[in-house]
């Protein structure tokens, strides 16, 4: 008896999956299920449960740890109305500015600009030194820069001749920015390497063969060729930095709180200060912050598939 | 003047590779010159030192009474058009064109004006305003030429112009640029591949290989009188008949006949050579002929108003174009019949054309 | 019609003084972009150096310097418990983590790829999205929360959900891209024969995929080995903690530091990651799937 038999009879609802396993729908949410339920519990739920936590009072210790109450939204009345936050915000803005968009994306692009002028061995230096900055583990990075800005052994010491600055101390937000732009820079590059490689070389060439100087070119040719990379460089890079725990592993916020960035401004607050409560509040600000940045993100990266 | 001049220009890359290995050619002031030959030749490598793109190594390069063998591409005097055309995407078609005339800084009015006009001057009107994106592959081709003759250029390079259109527009197209070119009375020199576009848009051809000249000549001197069977070979749509023989009592024996040697040309008895013909210089005849090529039909094909007839003779295999009227039929017998004033004959040794 | 006097283009002529000014500005300019190239490279590279010098001084400093090349301090790492147990549970947490999210994900993707799931686009949509958005930072107090709830706190176990929950958008991304391009002919064919899709998915189509779940394996384990946050947060006991933490507790905790271990440590704890990276980009090259990197 023939297969096809099967499907033509009458009363047979059943159809055979259409897809090449076999697996049909039933069989695909089956093979789903548990990465979409490990992604619920542990991605979506948290998500959605800051925005309970951020009404109660819940505490690390002491009474409201096992009996929390709901305030409503005291919490948040709570934290606009403390200096604190204000300038952990304050601070985190101009870090993300500094640092990310300024910081990281002028340097990855100045980078990769410049590592095609450069010969093979030396391109290949350069490439290799600002990815293992990267991908150095961050524990190890904070660590290497202690060593670099000590006070009294510091490598910047000796070679600056400033004998004695402590720069984390004095120069709190100053070295965490620098810090950043190190560790960072690597993203950046990549993505404008490969942006400009895809500029049309003739469109180059044919600026160049009308006159224009290696500034035009960038002006005329380069930059809006690469217009849209820019732009997602720039949205990822202000996700990536705003939402950075490594601050914390070089200065801890201090020195009183003169680098206190928000991720660990809701550190401090949730967990050494056993606010949990309060640390909602403000997770759920930043992950309001946060969707808002990366919708933006993925509306122009549809925007340019489309028009390409 | 305009002309361009080239002395013993080398061009070595890294690693010894010679893309262009000591040339020497004189371009004529408004001469609309080509650079034929197969892929790797080293004819672009040429332009593109011409153009300044690429840095000459060895030689000189003059045009009109300027050395420009160092100066910068935008200083020569010289404008090209790419394979690609290479519009810039984000601007419109006026301020594409208008873009060198943005370099030196002549003010916007007055260099859109210059841009619409030369658009109108090439069949682009009312596309001003239009991205390139907008444009079909024949508008953006015109595009990418009245960027280039907007600055009235010295020398216009053209790499490939007709390469990138389906080959209905590239007919047209070459009709087009042949116009233009005589109207501006630019020196032009274009790139290209295809043999049949070279002999119909210069007024004189260099071909290449392997990064020397072959032979520079008019496109009839080229047809006609190739100087060797590389050049032989290369030029004519269909590919000439080139077979090895000797001389022998004055004529060349071909397959089972004999073919006369060309008109006034002197050959030892006995000295190897090749014999070469054009299909469309020999003759079929049915009935026989005091010096011919006895053979017979194994296919044939139909060229439209014509045939390309395949002749066995012996272990010898001809072609000959043949007026459809007069086509014979696979398995025909007959003799095939050169004419001494359009044979050629060659060194077998050196490959030279005697 | 009026006739704009289309204005003289000026043909810029390569005077000799010109050609001899520029040529020497050229070269300036050459000058300072090496110069800068330089700079650049000395900026990355100062940390760095630390890092391949003090490992191997008998004596190390916070300085950088060129050390007398010993090895004496990967003893004084051998001989603390806590440095290597710690390298350990980064071993445990990362493969843990890899495990989960390659298994996992593979058989999403390989559902997504082959199967037209309703609202797929969508769903990959909001994947992509969840994981820009729900971050270890933004969600530390609920993760921890959640992991208190249900007695995870504490646990490594929990710690490798955590981590797993976070890649595993991106993995199932990366993975689905990959599975797309593999022909469906092997897998016609092979239901043909009568394979059911577990069967496919054995004999056919993981061995066919196992570069590119290579691929993804070594790119989460380098993800999540040098996480810091969520262990510092969701571990509490040291004889659980990764090598990210310990090394930072090595450094803050223990008043003087001791800069033999230490450096030892570092120079151990980043040379499998920075291997591992550079072998997948060798091999893969680097591919941008809106990535995370905590």
């Amino acid at each position: 008896m023939s297969l096809a038999t099967a499907s033509t009879q009458p009363g047979r609802t059943r159809r055979r999956p259409a897809d090449v396993a076999g697996l049909g729908r039933v069989g695909a949410g089956a093979f789903m299920a548990p990465a979409l339920a490990l992604i619920g519990l542990f991605l979506i739920f948290p998500a959605l449960w800051t925005i309970y936590l951020g009404m109660t009072d819940y505490r690390l210790t002491g009474l409201a740890a096992g009996d929390p109450q709901l305030v409503g939204l005291d919490n948040y009345t709570d934290v606009l109305s403390d200096a604190a936050f204000w300038r952990s915000l304050r601070l985190t803005l101009a870090f993300v500015l500094l640092s990310g968009v300024l910081g990281q994306t002028l340097l990855g692009f100045s980078v990769a600009w410049g590592l095609r002028r450069l010969r093979p061995w030396a391109k290949t230096v350069v490439e290799t030194l600002v990815l293992a900055a990267w991908v150095v583990p961050t524990s190890v990075g904070a660590f290497l820069w202690l060593a670099l800005l000590d006070r009294r052994d510091g490598t910047l010491n000796r070679i600056l001749d400033t004998p004695g600055t402590a720069w984390l101390i004095e120069y709190p937000m100053a070295s965490v920015i620098v810090f950043n732009i190190w560790v960072g820079t690597a993203f950046s590059m990549l993505l404008f390497s490969s942006a400009l490689g895809a500029v049309p070389p003739s469109q180059l060439e044919s600026a160049r063969m009308a006159g224009a100087s290696t500034w035009q070119q960038l002006r005329d040719v380069v930059i809006p060729n690469i217009r849209g990379h820019i732009l997602t460089n720039t949205l990822l890079i202000t996700l990536w930095t705003f939402n950075t725990f490594s601050p914390y592993l070089l200065t801890a916020g201090g020195p009183n709180g003169r680098s206190e960035i928000l991720p660990v401004y809701i550190y401090r607050t949730a967990i050494p200060g056993g606010q949990l409560g309060v640390g909602a509040a403000i997770s759920l600000l930043m992950l309001l912050i946060n969707l808002v940045i990366a919708l933006g993100y993925m509306r122009i990266g549809r925007e340019r598939k489309r028009s390409s | 003047m305009a002309a361009i001049t080239t002395t013993a220009l080398v061009k070595e890359y890294p690693g010894g590779v010679r893309g262009v290995d000591g040339v020497d050619v004189t371009i004529a002031h408004g001469e609309f010159f080509a650079l034929l030959g197969p892929s790797g030749c080293g004819k672009t490598t040429l332009l593109r030192s011409i153009a300044g793109l690429e840095a000459i190594t060895e030689g000189t390069l003059h045009i009109g009474e300027r050395d420009v063998t160092n100066a910068e591409p935008g200083e020569r005097g010289v404008a090209m058009v790419f394979q690609d055309y290479a519009l810039f995407p984000h601007m419109d078609v006026a301020d594409n064109i208008a873009y060198p005339l943005k370099i030196r800084k002549v003010r916007r009015e007055a260099r859109r004006a210059k841009a619409v006009s030369v658009a109108d001057g090439l069949a682009l009107d009312g596309l001003s305003e239009r991205r390139p994106a907008q444009l079909s592959g024949g508008q953006q081709q015109r595009v990418a030429l009245a960027r280039a003759v907007a600055t009235e250029p010295d020398v216009l390079l053209l790499d490939e112009p007709l390469s990138n259109l389906d080959a209905r527009l590239r007919l047209e197209a070459r009709t087009f640029l042949k116009e233009l070119q005589r109207d501006l009375g630019v020196t032009t020199v274009f790139v290209t591949h295809d043999q049949a576009e070279a002999l119909a848009l210069a007024d004189r051809i260099a071909v290449m290989r392997s990064g020397r000249l072959q032979q520079i000549g008019t496109p009839q001197e080229i047809f006609q009188r190739p100087v060797n069977t590389f050049v032989a070979s290369f030029i004519g749509s269909t590919p000439m008949n080139l077979v090895e023989t000797e001389v022998h009592e004055g004529a060349l024996r071909i397959g089972e006949g004999s073919a006369p040697l060309p008109e006034g040309v002197r050959v030892p008895e006995g000295k190897a050579v090749v014999w070469g013909a054009r299909p469309e210089y020999l003759r079929w005849s049915t009935g026989q002929v005091a010096v011919g090529i006895p053979g017979e039909v194994s296919v044939t094909e139909n060229l439209g108003a014509a045939t390309l007839v395949s002749v066995v003779s012996g272990d010898t295999r001809l072609q000959l174009v043949v007026a459809e009227e007069d086509a014979p039929e696979p398995g025909d017998r007959g003799w095939v019949e050169a004419s001494p004033r359009r044979s050629l004959v060659f060194d077998a040794a050196t490959t030279e054309r005697i | 019609m009026t006739t704009t006097t289309a204005p003289t283009t000026e043909r810029r002529t390569a005077a000799p003084a010109a050609v001899g000014r520029r040529t020497a500005r050229k070269f300036v300019v050459r000058v300072l972009f090496v110069v800068a190239m330089v700079l650049v490279g000395f900026f990355f590279a100062l940390p760095l150096a630390w890092l391949v010098t003090q490992p191997f001084s008998s004596t190390p400093t916070m300085t950088v310097g060129w050390p007398d090349w010993t090895l004496d301090n990967f003893s004084v790492l051998a001989e603390n418990p806590y440095a290597l147990r710690s390298i350990g549970n980064s071993l445990v947490l990362g493969l843990g983590t890899v495990a989960v999210v390659v298994t996992l994900g593979s058989l999403a993707a390989y559902a997504l790829s082959r199967v037209r799931v309703p609202g797929r686009d969508g769903l990959l949509y909001a994947l992509l999205l969840l994981s820009s958005v729900v971050t270890g930072t933004a969600a530390m107090v609920p993760l921890f929360q959640l992991m208190v709830a249900t007695g995870l706190v504490n646990t490594r176990t929990g710690v490798v959900l955590a981590l797993s929950g976070g890649v595993l958008p991106t993995v199932i991304f990366i993975l689905k891209d990959f599975m797309d391009s593999i022909p469906r002919s092997y897998e016609e064919s092979a239901r043909l024969y009568g394979a059911r899709p577990g069967q496919i998915l054995r004999h056919v189509v993981v061995p066919i995929a196992r570069p590119g779940l290579a691929f993804v394996a070594v790119w989460a384990l380098v993800q999540v080995w040098g996480n810091f946050l969520l262990p510092y947060i969701l571990l509490r006991s040291p004889e659980a903690q990764p090598a990210a933490v310990i090394m930072y507790t090595f450094y803050t905790e223990s008043g003087q530091a001791d800069l033999s271990l230490i450096s030892a440590f570092s120079l151990v704890f980043s040379v499998p990651v920075i291997l591992m990276y550079f072998l997948v980009n060798r091999r893969y090259g680097f591919r941008f799937h809106g990535g995370i990197k905590s």
